[in-house]
């Protein structure tokens, strides 16, 4: 019979084999993509593949923000995810305050309403949302891929809904006794308390905008209002298979992404628990 | 005289100014709820049953849409494709991650490392993504081809061959499960331990135990992944669209759903022919997303010790 001792040893064996091939699977394309973007062209298609080129070309990186608006891409981005972040985050946390800490009729239907509009794929409303923002004259501006974030976010609501919820009755009760208004309990009991939920909102919010494609690309049409995303697709046409600075760009663009993942890790753990919840 | 009905008039000032609150907080929403949502899916319905194409108001034509989509070859396999790549791309990175997680959760030394890891590919813009993997499976010079031809195995052409550009679809989406693998790490780490005992007492050998024991425990998750997994996956978009620049090449192999309803909407601009697509693929997703919730009494286990 096969003994408790050596059972548990096949178990870590199996388990470190299966994830040394997800760590494979996952670091290798990063790894050949810091390796390519270094690379000069007799490099890049040399056999067998170079992994450490030597010497490192820095240079790629500077071609890659000097051959298309990179800064220009950046600093778009930069204004789009930033306002719809903002937006985010303070349209959201007033109509889960609403519909957590105040009893009106209607709120439960409200807040059914938004479950179900979370269901609702984007693409149903994409055509009519375009004629509508080209009524307002919005096409080839950051407008419309930011302005709707201030008018709430379905799945934010729900978590800050819910987040708000599990602080105690008792602490609005009081204040309102007090005599505060709701906009005072609101501004100065509940948001203070839930700093670790709206950070998970604005940390998604950021990451949604930051790396969102279909919409830049439906909505912006000259190169001057491009993202990042946008820019680097115009890259890939303009510059057929320059593959070290595509990588290069491609590394400049995900890496702020990493350092705040990095650095907020914890909350971005947190928020990916809380969705988790929802089952 | 009905003393229960009687409410005194401070409760009635109180109930007032309640509503009146609660209507000011969610006003944004409600706001945004009626334009970005109850409008448009309203007006695309009648879109839908209109040709439009932007220069002129729309005209109404009837089902005509409806009859001309069935009678599109490209629709079909625009659906086809859609359909193709759910159904592997979900149950794939299902066992995937589930199989990452379990191994994680074997009380791995550095745990927090690994998941770290298999997070970041999901912090990648799609965009990105996509060339790092065009590069890795480029056929003459990409590094899995350079890789097989180590022992001897002639790589396919996977973005350039009609047999493969799928597959290949499937496969650089698994790059992108780690959301998952946090998620069912959390669940297994719920599961509490009395039950591995118990099953250690009645003598269940390591794979029973996964089977029966980790595996009802997670249902709840796996069900709100399959749910996530199969709308997210049929509005797949980015990828295929910077792959192939939008033309779903080859032989109309990578032309998925979204592709082409984006295809009519902003390149031809029929959007009346697009809303049509629109609401198909509306309705396609809400009887999926039913089916799926009737079917979870037979499978998902809720109880919880």
């Amino acid at each position: 019979m096969v003994g408790k001792k050596t059972f548990t040893k096949i178990r870590k064996i199996v388990a470190y084999v299966v994830l040394t091939a997800g760590a494979l699977f996952f670091s290798i394309p990063f790894l050949w993509m810091l390796s390519t973007s270094l690379k000069s062209n007799r490099d890049l298609f040399a056999w067998p593949p170079i992994w450490l080129p030597y010497p490192p070309l820095w240079k790629n990186y500077v071609d890659a923000v000097t051959n298309i608006p990179f800064f220009r891409f950046a600093m778009n981005t930069l204004l789009m995810a930033s306002l719809g972040v903002l937006g985010a985050v303070v349209s959201c946390s007033l109509v889960a305050y609403g519909l957590a800490r105040i009893r009106w009729p209607g709120r439960n239907v409200l807040f059914a309403v938004t479950i179900l509009v979370m269901l609702i794929p984007y693409e149903i409303t994409m055509i009519p949302l375009f004629l509508l923002f080209q009524k307002f004259g919005w096409i080839d501006t950051l407008l419309p891929l930011w302005v709707p974030s201030w008018l709430g976010v379905p799945f934010y609501i729900f978590l800050l809904r819910q987040f708000f919820m599990s602080i105690p009755m008792e602490l609005s009760d009081s204040a309102r006794m007090d005599g505060a208004s709701h906009w005072r309990i609101y501004s100065s009991i509940i948001l203070p308390l839930s700093k670790s939920a709206l950070g998970v909102v604005a940390l998604f919010q950021f990451v949604s905008q930051w790396t969102d494609f279909m919409r830049p690309l439906i909505y912006l049409h000259s190169e001057e209002k491009y993202t990042l995303s946008l820019g680097l697709v115009m890259f890939q046409t303009q510059h057929r298979a320059m593959w070290q600075q595509l990588m290069a760009a491609s590394i400049i663009t995900i890496i702020p992404i990493i350092i705040i993942f990095l650095f907020l890790q914890r909350t971005f753990i947190e928020g990916i628990h809380l969705t988790g919840i929802k089952a | 005289m009905n003393v229960k009905n009687f409410i005194p008039l401070s409760q009635i000032a109180e109930n007032r100014r309640r509503l009146i609150s609660g209507i000011l907080f969610t006003l944004p929403w409600i706001v945004g709820l009626s334009l970005f949502y109850f409008y448009p899916i309203v007006m695309s319905f009648y879109y839908s049953f209109t040709r439009y194409s932007i220069l002129r108001a729309p005209q109404y034509i009837g089902g005509e849409n409806y009859v001309k989509l069935v009678n599109d070859p490209v629709f079909w396999t625009a659906l086809y494709n859609s359909a193709y790549y759910v159904s592997f791309a979900v149950p794939v990175g299902l066992i995937f991650a589930l199989s990452l997680a379990l191994g994680l959760n074997q009380k791995t030394r550095g745990i927090y490392l690994y998941r770290t890891l298999f997070y970041l590919p999901v912090l990648v813009p799609q965009v990105c993504l996509t060339f790092i993997w065009m590069w890795m499976l480029n056929t003459r010079y990409g590094l899995v081809n350079n890789f097989l031809a180590l022992f001897g195995i002639n790589g396919p052409g996977w973005f350039t061959s009609k047999t493969w550009s799928k597959p290949s679809i499937v496969l650089i989406s698994q790059w992108g499960v780690g959301q998952a693998v946090v998620i069912f790490l959390a669940g297994l780490q719920d599961v509490p331990n009395q039950l591995y005992e118990a099953a250690d007492i009645d003598g269940a050998k390591a794979w029973h135990k996964i089977l029966h024991v980790t595996i009802p425990m997670v249902t709840p998750i796996i069900f709100l992944e399959v749910i996530t997994g199969i709308i997210g996956g049929l509005q797949i978009f980015t990828a295929p669209y910077v792959l192939t620049r939008g033309t779903g090449a080859p032989a109309k192999s990578l032309m998925f759903y979204i592709m082409y309803l984006f295809r009519h909407a902003f390149v031809y601009f029929n959007m009346g022919y697009a809303s049509t697509m629109a609401w198909i693929f509306f309705i396609a997703v809400m009887v999926l997303i039913l089916l799926i919730l009737r079917s979870a009494k037979w499978w998902v286990h809720y109880e919880r010790i």
